[in-house]
């Protein structure tokens, strides 16, 4: 093994990859909520319909997708790597456990195992749909755009669907919870000044966040 | 007060193990947790039952040795060394179950003992400073700045009893092996072999079967004298640094 | 038998310097072919195997701890003193090499403690360089403190953690040559004997304490590094671990035993809180710098802490200050200690009966809480975890407690116990404490022993020897001495008798705590020895010890060690009994001034009493090496 992949398997290595992956997916979920939010603007999907257009017929935001793609599987196969050798690490477990340390942060596997589940679902839902169809399009100033808004305010018609979507909201705002945090002293960003400002910035990200994603389907269930 | 135990016995490593209860009814509350075991030693010995094994020294909270799990807890209760419990620290009539450390990297020798040699090897592989005796500068040739001083101290006060690796979810031994690093790369003394360093205890400490840390801040919780997760954090930045400057190919 | 301290010849500040010239030297090249063997891994033992080793040495470590880190001296608190004269306040070599000797109350060899002051110098010079955290001023540089009572600021210190940090240092000194393959460690691992041939000291057997194997260990030399023997009283300061064997074995393998009498008592030391009291824990003496002792002036049986600020200040004996107005409650360890066992005898004790106040009331009014927990904080919560009292509120209650002892293997100015081949360090030889032991000076002392004289004397037993003198652990001597080994430990595992090996040891403990403990009387240890015989009987004829030998049996290990404290108390009580003066930690009531304090003997016990075994239940034959003082003038200690 040579020491780039030497580094990439070491124990602290695995947990920066961890992070980083980590760290760009809170990124594309602030674009990601930034665009959604266009689903409660009140012009019938317009915006929201060319919006999710550039994003499927850009160059540039291809390649970012791909990266995002990338990003998502890295994060995922060095989860499942990590929580199988920190299993071995503790072959015989104890009788009796009180825990000092918060729920999420023991449970990142779980939560990141019911949020994967989720994102199959969700990009089985619209994502799929919208790059394979079958879908409707719609037509704005001459120009012929997929109908994903149609899509999206279809399924959030329906009480399941939508409850689907504000429990996994819930779910991620605990991953991120631990995660956002977390992701700093991974990276060795540990320091008294901006400790504070990390775990307020963690905290409150992990509320809003999830929140207002959560709130775009309410909103729409509602309507 | 009167106390029910039920306490992990186990003949060897090749055995296996089990809990077993004892019944004590005469614990006086000022006794500590380990004379409370060795009160039941004696009772068992003397009803010809094999006493219970377990690791104990200087009973001041400084050597390190004792390491039991009681109640879901290293060391039980309060943040402190096993030996420094009292049974003030319990309610008359409690169960109190105790168990050996549990780690692939710390096997059960018998009982409540566990091997906890992975430490030292860890510390072989470069936490140290390579001086040799004599011929080294006068002691106040290099200045350090008190606070660096200090924060070398609050590392290097860790005692090696390996709570954190017992607190953690994934058995992890980086509070211990970052407290060693932290220690070193803090003073001016460590920084010829500072890279080296990290990367060799990092290797050793996997090598072990240590798991890896989840930010979970068990350990620190659970550390009897204290160490802070900062080191974790330095650990973290001084292997990034090895790692990609370091002409270790 | 004729001892030759060997102590050169020439002006006290030359003698180390002359004498390392006219040591052999071992070339370097053949350093490899030499094997030697470190009993025990504290500052002495990890020090010297790791100096050795550097030099090229081959050595094998033991430690029956699971680490060489956890060795006792990890338990020191106060600090380690240097004559740097960091502090310009006038100290010096001379100084301390003066402070010393008066402090062991004259009962130390000049050279020797003299040695000890000048390399106390590079000890702290090398420490610093292996990454010891000392304490430091704001501008960086080291900072000093003065301790125990000395008129300068001398000793170095890390919180109240030295011991652990110049521990780790040693270790990590250590750790390296273990990975460099220099030194071969053998972890839970116990000396149970040492082997002797034809005179010289050529191995050693010891016990897998988690196997149980017995092993022959063959080397060109033997350092005994193992501490000293304060468990002998069973509650001390001591780790629980901590015993005499090792020191024991070579003793009665020839070694003689100097000095074991002397043992020193802490005075601030939390008391018994009951029959289950597996040990004492010690508070840092600093304690007294703003703690005032005082007993009621009327007995108040079982009176608590709670209640102490009932007694109003008229009814209250603060007796340190009363009796020594000049010294107040920072008179010496001995006084301390002897003073409040006498207001206990008196029935004034509180708590228990065996304890008096350390009361910090004016201090905290004085100074305001806030300073008073910048400067004790750790100790008060060390206080209250272990007592459930809060210092803050009540009076501490303290009581003294056995805590080191000076006497140990003689040894000669090489370290060379009378056994050529056969060395002891630190706590465990006699050399520098003389009757008593300074504050900060017990680090210092192992440090110097491992770092800096060994390395330079070992050197001339093993020119002279010659590399190709070596017995292999084949040679029948070993095989005799594994037979022994074996045959103890069957005969011990096949009493099955009633009692335990802590039943036993705290009967034991309890008589030389009694007769040969704060002060000795020549009635009361002649009534410990016959003691100490019965029960040395009885432990070989009912101790109970269940399981087998091959495997981790921690009664088994504490038997075996108990069995060597059974014998080497008497002893100490022999040793007590014929030094009918009162000198340093050791005090004869029948050798007082007429006000009651220590009445030393300079013309008739200014010399080392070294013990020589001749056979089991045969007294021991007493040799004597008068100390000569050509530099210092004897004088009586006076604190009042």
């Amino acid at each position: 093994m040579n020491w780039f992949t030497n580094f990439f398997s070491s124990s602290i290595g695995r947990k920066l990859v961890m992070a980083l992956t980590g760290l760009f997916l809170i990124l594309f979920l602030v674009v990601h909520l930034a665009g959604n939010l266009q689903l409660l603007l009140n012009d019938g999907g317009k915006a929201f319909n060319i919006y999710a257009h550039t994003m499927t017929s850009n160059i540039f935001i291809k390649i970012v997708g791909y990266v995002n793609y990338t990003m998502i599987l890295l994060h995922v196969i060095w989860a499942i790597w990590l929580t199988r050798t920190n299993k071995t690490s503790r072959p015989v477990g104890y009788a009796v456990s009180k825990n000092s340390s918060t729920w999420s942060s023991r449970n990142m596997g779980i939560l990141g195992t019911l949020i994967l589940l989720f994102l199959v679902f969700h990009l089985q839902g619209f994502w799929y749909r919208m790059h394979w169809g079958p879908i409707d399009t719609v037509s704005y100033d001459g120009e012929e755009y997929r109908n994903l808004y149609a899509v999206v305010d279809f399924a959030y018609s329906h009480l399941w669907y939508t409850a689907i979507y504000v429990i996994s909201m819930a779910i991620l705002a605990f991953h991120l919870y631990h995660g956002f945090g977390s992701a700093f002293q991974t990276l060795g960003l540990n320091h008294v000044k901006y400790n504070p400002v990390i775990k307020f910035i963690g905290v409150a990200f992990a509320i809003i966040v999830p929140a207002l994603f959560a709130l775009i389907p309410i909103v729409m269930f509602l309507n | 007060m009167k106390i029910t135990l039920k306490v992990w016995r186990q003949k060897d490593n090749n055995s296996k193990g089990a809990f077993k209860t004892y019944q004590l009814d005469h614990v006086s509350s000022d006794m500590s947790f380990l004379e409370m075991f060795d009160v039941l030693n004696n009772d068992l010995v003397q009803k010809g039952e094999e006493p219970i094994a377990f690791d104990h020294d200087c009973r001041e909270g400084i050597c390190g040795m004792c390491s039991m799990y009681i109640n879901g807890r290293p060391h039980g209760p309060l943040q402190t060394t096993t030996c420094q419990l009292h049974m003030r620290s319990f309610k008359d009539g409690e169960t109190i179950t105790v168990e050996p450390w549990r780690a692939a990297a710390f096997p059960v020798l018998k009982d409540l003992v566990v091997d906890r040699s992975a430490f030292d090897r860890i510390n072989q592989a470069g936490g140290y400073v390579s001086v040799n005796t004599g011929g080294v500068p006068d002691a106040n040739e290099i200045p350090i700045p008190k606070a660096d001083a200090d924060k070398a101290f609050d590392a290097a006060a860790c005692i090696a009893c390996g709570a954190c690796v017992a607190a953690c979810k994934n058995a992890s031994a980086m509070l211990f092996v970052s407290a060693k690093i932290s220690q070193l790369a803090l003073l001016p003394q460590g920084q010829p072999e500072r890279k080296t360093r990290a990367e060799k205890m990092v290797a050793q400490m996997d090598a072990e079967g240590f798991g890896s840390c989840t930010n979970t801040l068990a350990c620190e919780a659970e550390c009897p004298k204290g160490i802070s997760v900062t080191n974790i954090a330095r650990m973290n930045r001084e292997y990034y640094g090895a790692k990609f400057s370091s002409e270790n190919v | 038998m004729k001892l030759d301290s060997k102590i050169p010849e020439g002006p006290l500040a030359e003698k180390w310097e002359k004498h390392k010239f006219n040591l052999k030297l071992v070339n370097p090249a053949n350093k490899r072919k030499y094997d030697i063997i470190v009993v025990g891994t504290g500052l002495a033992g990890s020090s010297a195997a790791a100096s050795l080793a550097e030099l090229g040495y081959n050595v094998k470590a033991f430690c029956f701890q699971d680490s060489p880190r956890r060795a006792h001296s990890i338990a020191a608190q106060g600090g380690i003193n240097a004559a740097k004269n960091y502090r310009n306040d006038g100290d010096s070599v001379y100084r301390l090499f003066y402070d010393t000797i008066k402090g062991g109350d004259y009962r130390a060899r000049e050279g020797n403690v003299y040695r000890l002051a000048q390399v106390s110098v590079n000890i702290i010079d090398q420490c610093v360089a292996q990454g010891v955290p000392f304490a430091r001023e704001y501008g960086g540089l080291l900072d000093n403190r003065s301790f125990g009572g000395a008129q300068v600021s001398r000793t170095f210190y890390a919180r109240g953690q030295t011991g652990q940090q110049l521990l780790l240092g040693a270790y990590s000194a250590l750790n390296r040559q273990i990975a460099a393959g220099k030194v071969t460690m053998y972890n839970r691992t116990e000396m149970l004997d040492l082997v002797v041939v034809d005179g010289k000291a050529r191995g050693i057997i010891t016990r897998d304490l988690v196997t149980g194997k017995i092993e022959a260990h063959s080397g060109h030399a033997v350092l005994l590094c193992t501490g000293g023997y304060g468990n002998v009283f069973f509650l001390s300061t001591n780790a629980k671990g901590s015993n005499a064997s090792a020191i024991w074995r070579a003793h009665k393998k020839g070694a003689l035993f100097a000095n074991p009498c002397f043992t020193q008592i802490h005075p601030t030391c939390i008391p018994v809180s009951g029959d289950h009291q597996s040990k004492l824990t010690l508070m840092s003496e600093s304690l007294r710098n703003d703690g005032r002792v005082w007993v009621p002036k009327v007995a108040r049986p079982g009176l608590k802490a709670k209640d102490a600020a009932n007694i109003p200040e008229s009814e209250r004996d603060y007796f340190l200050e009363r009796k020594y107005p000049s010294f107040g409650n920072l008179v010496p360890r001995d006084v301390a200690s002897r003073n409040a066992k006498y207001a206990c005898d008196e029935g004034k004790g509180v708590g228990s009966g065996l304890a008096v106040f350390l009361d910090f009331a004016d201090a905290i009014k004085r100074d305001g809480k806030k300073i008073i927990e910048a400067k004790y904080g750790n100790l008060f919560d060390m206080y209250q975890q272990i007592t459930g009292d809060n210092p803050y509120e009540v009076p501490m209650m303290i009581y003294p407690a056995v805590h080191y002892t000076m006497g140990g293997l003689w040894v000669d100015y090489n370290l060379m116990t009378t056994i050529p081949g056969c060395y002891a360090l630190g706590e465990a030889n006699f050399s520098d404490h003389g009757a008593n032991r300074l504050g900060a000076s017990a680090l210092m002392q192992g440090l110097a022993d491992g770092y800096f004289v060994i390395p330079s004397t070992i050197g001339d037993y093993l020119a002279n020897l010659g590399w190709s003198d070596k017995v292999s652990a084949d040679h029948p001597a070993f095989k005799e001495a594994l037979a022994n080994v074996n045959a103890r430990l069957g005969q011990l595992l096949g009493i099955k008798g009633k009692k335990t090996v802590d039943q036993l040891h705290r009967e034991l403990g309890l008589t030389m705590w009694e007769y040969c403990g704060m002060s000795r009387t020549e009635e009361g240890l002649k009534k410990a020895k016959v003691k100490i015989q019965e029960l040395r009987d009885e432990f070989w004829n009912n101790v109970n010890i269940l399981g087998s030998g091959n495997e981790l049996n921690q009664e088994l290990e504490k038997a075996g060690r108990v069995a060597d404290f059974m014998e080497l108390g008497e002893l100490m009580v022999d040793d007590a009994l014929h030094r009918s003066e009162s000198c340093g930690g050791h005090f004869r009531e029948e050798s007082q001034t007429p006000d009651g304090e220590a009445l030393r003997n300079d013309d008739k016990f200014a010399y080392v009493g070294a013990w020589e075994y001749r056979a089991d239940n045969q007294p021991e034959v007493l040799h004597k090496e008068e100390l000569l003082y050509e530099n210092v003038k004897l004088t009586q200690r006076s604190y009042k």
